[in-house]
């Protein structure tokens, strides 16, 4: 299992069933896996926030809900982040690809890879860091549960090194 | 036209279709003028409506239809293209224009210098209802969508007071309702 099977495989078995994109070099494989996925609507989006918004109202109409994003992205998120999904307890899980992290080629990718911990931390979303396939794969499911259940979103930050597997 | 009097005469039209509406005053109007567990009203998250109802029409089958402002809509135009690209048929966009930001002081938006109707047109919408001094919202309700609507109100609030409702009962009673 590679490390992009591992974090679809992971989607599956949280019954995630609507997810929300824009690509990132190490999402693409997860992307084309979730465009195939009959039980899966998939909405590439024109910006991060316009995808918050999206899948809160298809968690509004029942759905479990996921992005798949850069940690760039997390950047143009923070208000609706925090005036509507901290503010009415939404949940959704966050699938980042997480540039400027060890092993990343482009330096403009350090300054908001050096920033997205702390931008979690100021929003109280709370984020697991999984190293390998195996524990992306077990984390995942456990992650769409606390989410729900804490009606927040929750983070899984995937670093540059995760996707060399 | 009073931005509440196109509020009213819009909302008393609907029956089981669902409501997304705007942040500020349009949801204070909505509310004073008539509550649903149907309705949900938006506290933050300025320039989401469109989208978050685009998710709502997406999710499942019942009408949704979308109370956006000029103003919001400038901050997330993004979402027009989406919106055309997925074409859901169970959806409305209400776009109230005053051409400002109403619940800052009426500030004036670029609405007045640009036809929202026209940019709706150039991203593809094929139905498109503008209207200003009078509205019939039963033709809306029976195209097939996505629609576009665009309703010319006059600047200015009405004088109803804030939503007593907590932003988690908001969300629940409007779940249940499904």
């Amino acid at each position: 299992m590679d490390s992009s099977q591992a974090v679809f495989k992971g989607l599956k078995k949280a019954g995630i069933d609507f997810v929300v994109s824009l690509p990132c070099v190490n999402l693409d494989k997860i992307l084309e896996m979730v465009e195939d996925d009959p039980d899966i609507i998939h909405v590439p989006v024109t910006r991060e926030e316009e995808g918050f918004g999206i899948s809160a109202g298809a968690y509004l109409g029942g759905k479990k809900t996921a992005i798949l994003m850069q940690n760039s992205g997390l950047g143009n998120s923070v208000n609706v982040l925090a005036s509507l999904y901290k503010l009415y307890q939404l949940p959704i899980l966050m699938i980042m690809s997480h540039r400027g992290t060890e092993g990343e080629f482009m330096s403009a990718q350090i300054p908001m890879g050096e920033a997205t911990p702390g931008v979690l931390d100021a929003l109280e979303i709370a984020y697991f860091l999984p190293k390998t396939p195996d524990e992306a794969f077990k984390l995942i499911p456990e992650a769409w549960l606390m989410a729900e259940m804490a009606g927040s979103p929750l983070a899984m930050l995937f670093e540059v090194k995760f996707w060399e597997f | 036209m009073e931005r509440i009097k196109a509020i009213e005469i819009i909302s008393t039209q609907l029956e089981d279709e669902l409501v997304i509406c705007n942040i500020g005053f349009p949801s204070r109007e909505l509310y004073a003028v008539r509550d649903s567990s149907a309705h949900f009203y938006m506290l933050g998250s300025m320039g989401m409506a469109s989208s978050i109802g685009l998710g709502l029409a997406l999710a499942q089958k019942r009408k949704v239809v979308v109370f956006d402002g000029d103003g919001s809509l400038l901050m997330n135009l993004g979402s027009l293209v989406t919106i055309f690209s997925q074409s859901p048929e169970n959806f409305i966009l209400v776009v109230l224009d005053n051409e400002c930001y109403g619940s800052t002081g009426s500030q004036c938006t670029y609405a007045s210098n640009v036809d929202l109707s026209r940019v709706a047109e150039a991203v593809g919408f094929k139905k498109i209802f503008s209207f200003k001094d009078n509205i019939d919202f039963s033709e809306v309700l029976n195209t097939k969508g996505p629609v576009f609507v665009h309703v010319k109100v006059e600047p200015g609030n009405a004088d109803v007071p804030v939503i007593d409702m907590e932003p988690e009962e908001i969300k629940t009673r409007f779940r249940e309702n499904l």
